[in-house]
């Protein structure tokens, strides 16, 4: 992106002003260098943003931003309902409430080690991962409907998971709202089988080791020391949310010209929040918000078998879970008062900052915990959010490294078996049943996932709490 | 990631959409025809068939767990019928490498181009 595009106010915030038929300006996280990187499909995706109706504040670019759908991957944007604000298929995406849920282990590196392999195999066989997996768990029409109603609490009323693990997930396990009578019967159908498997794509599941902590009282208080081993679960809400946004995205791009709304992008389809189709669609997400939060619930509770069969001492409690496709409505101080708007993030993490209402009792002093996924050869990061960051982008941060190679340039470039020679050289074993799937994954079709960490850091969006690097990778 | 067929008629270049959409998953060469599913769509417009189209293929792909390889396209009007020939999935066979979610409207086009022939593409999200 060229920089003479922007207004520089900081090293790390950059706008842009608001013309043309922007009803608000655009504003970009990212240090000079990341902002060099992005493809100008980032400026054009956030100027495109800023015209839709009701939007509030600014069109916001975290600094992992990269070319989406409508909305750039990593967009943030906020919309009132009072002021004929809209609700949009496409600022949430196909992959509805897909998140990262990391897990404390108790163990330390040197536990691993020794039965590395074992634990890789038991968690590939555990684990439903890539195409046309499927889960153990076949729900009926019923059970759908009560899944998606209740979440992860319905999945450990089901024997997934625990109650002590609810608090520590965003809506504590359960969004309010949702109305599986939304959810057409062709979505409910292409998630019949899904139920508690990881996915394909950047989807994984990964036993990482602290190498690095920072702010150390932070970190202290966290529970998180180096050497310390984590499980990270990456996946998202599987068929049903797919279903569920090409179903909407549809219903939107028809019906807008109804509405009054001129689309700059079709896939900017939207509603106002008010209108049927925009209840409707809310609805059917929020269902779907449920379905990932069960999903990640019952992954957990297989990984746990996996853990217990060779450590049967531990248990691995939840520390965090957190969605980056989703849309909430909260309250924000905006101009100087509350007000109720619905926050899109697209690629971004929600990262409410210390004495935040919707932040468990214990977690309350730090901040929300943020999970930034990385590739399966580099790092990824727990943040917190701060009180500035409040104030910045709704409390919202980056979700990952961004790609910056497309999957087609990296199957050219690397084979998927020489892939994970590379990495077991490095000590990072990969299972994957997809040699290509891999090399579409490699470590080097990323972006470099620490100068968007660091950037989001400096921008005061989060703050770093941990560095972990991956020992095993199952990958879709 | 973006797919793009040409054709000499817009149902070619609607069948080689499709074949591009397998490609995203698999070796398209890998498929036999062994079993064939019938499709019908209806837009307002054919930018709009075509993401029907794919989209109608994406979840016969996710709900029947198959990979087509060959695509028999007929467009009167907005009206699209079609026969895909493929099989059900053989993670050992066909290798997916991802699943794909679903066709967005991003760099949607179906127009005719210069020298006589159709293309038809979109971004699939995956």
């Amino acid at each position: 992106m060229d920089l003479n595009l922007l207004s520089r106010v900081s090293a790390y915030e950059w706008h842009i002003p608001q013309k043309g038929k922007m009803r608000v300006p655009g504003i970009i996280y990212a240090d000079e260098s990341l902002i060099r990187d992005m493809d100008l499909k980032v400026y054009e995706q956030v100027v495109n943003v800023a015209t839709l109706p009701g939007i509030v504040q600014a069109s916001f670019a975290m600094p992992d931003a990269h070319w989406g759908y409508g909305f750039p991957i990593g967009g943030v944007a906020a919309f009132d309902p009072q002021q004929d604000g809209v609700v949009s298929a496409g600022g949430v995406g196909f992959d509805i409430s897909c998140g990262v849920r990391a897990l404390y282990t108790g163990l330390r590196a040197d536990d691993i080690t020794p039965v590395k392999e074992k634990l890789a195999d038991l968690l590939f066989a555990q684990v439903p991962a890539g195409v046309g997996s499927t889960g153990r768990l076949h729900l009926k029409p019923k059970e759908m409907d009560d899944m998606l109603a209740g979440g992860a609490q319905w999945a450990v009323q089901r024997g997934y998971g625990t109650v002590k693990d609810l608090p520590h997930i965003e809506e504590h396990g359960c969004m309010t709202g949702a109305k599986p009578a939304y959810v057409s019967d062709q979505a409910k159908k292409r998630q019949q089988d899904e139920m508690g498997t990881l996915g394909s794509g950047n989807h994984y599941l990964e036993i990482q080791e602290v190498v690095e902590t920072y702010h150390d009282p932070l970190s202290e208080k966290l529970g998180i020391h180096s050497g310390d081993i984590l499980v990270s679960i990456h996946c998202g809400s599987r068929g049903l949310g797919h279903q569920i946004g090409t179903e909407y995205l549809k219903k939107m791009v028809v019906a807008a010209s109804q509405y009054g709304i001129t689309l700059p992008d079709r896939e900017l389809a939207c509603a106002p929040i008010d209108s049927p189709l925009g209840q409707e669609y809310l609805g059917a997400m929020r269902a779907a918000i449920n379905c990932a939060l069960a999903n990640r619930e019952i992954v957990t509770h297989l990984v746990r078998q996996a853990f217990s069969e060779i450590f049967p001492q531990t248990s691995l409690p939840l520390l965090y879970d957190v969605s980056h496709n989703t849309c909430k409505m909260e309250e924000h101080q905006i101009g100087g008062r509350s007000r109720r708007v619905f926050v899109h993030r697209k690629g971004a993490t929600r990262a409410f900052g210390p004495g935040h209402a919707a932040i468990p009792a214990d977690l309350q002093a730090f901040g929300q915990p943020v999970l930034i996924g990385g590739t399966m050869g580099t790092a990824s990061y727990l943040l917190v959010g701060t009180k500035e960051g409040m104030g910045l982008a709704y409390g919202s941060a980056c979700h990952g490294a961004g790609r910056s190679m497309s999957r087609h340039q990296a199957t050219r470039q690397w084979k998927g078996q020489r892939v994970i020679q590379e990495l077991g050289a490095r000590g990072i074993l990969i299972r994957s049943p997809s040699a290509r799937g891999v090399a579409e994954e490699a470590p080097g079709a990323y972006k470099d996932v620490t100068a968007v960490v660091d950037a989001a850091e400096q921008a005061h969006l989060a703050r770093k709490v941990a560095k972990m690097r991956p020992l095993i990778c199952i990958k879709g | 990631m973006g797919i793009r067929g040409f054709g000499i008629t817009k149902p070619q270049a609607f069948e080689q959409a499709a074949l591009a959409l397998t490609a995203v998953m698999t070796d398209p060469q890998q498929v036999d025809p062994q079993m064939e599913r019938h499709f019908t769509c209806d837009a307002p417009d054919d930018e709009l068939l075509l993401v029907d189209w794919l989209n109608a293929l994406i979840y016969e792909m996710a709900c029947g767990h198959m990979v087509f390889g060959r695509f028999d396209v007929t467009i009167t009007d907005h009206h699209l019928k079609a026969i895909a020939h493929g099989e059900p999935v053989d993670r050992k066979k066909h290798e997916p490498a991802v699943e794909i979610k679903g066709a967005t409207y991003t760099e949607l086009s179906v127009r005719q181009i210069e020298g006589n022939g159709w293309v038809a593409q979109c971004v699939v999200d995956v």
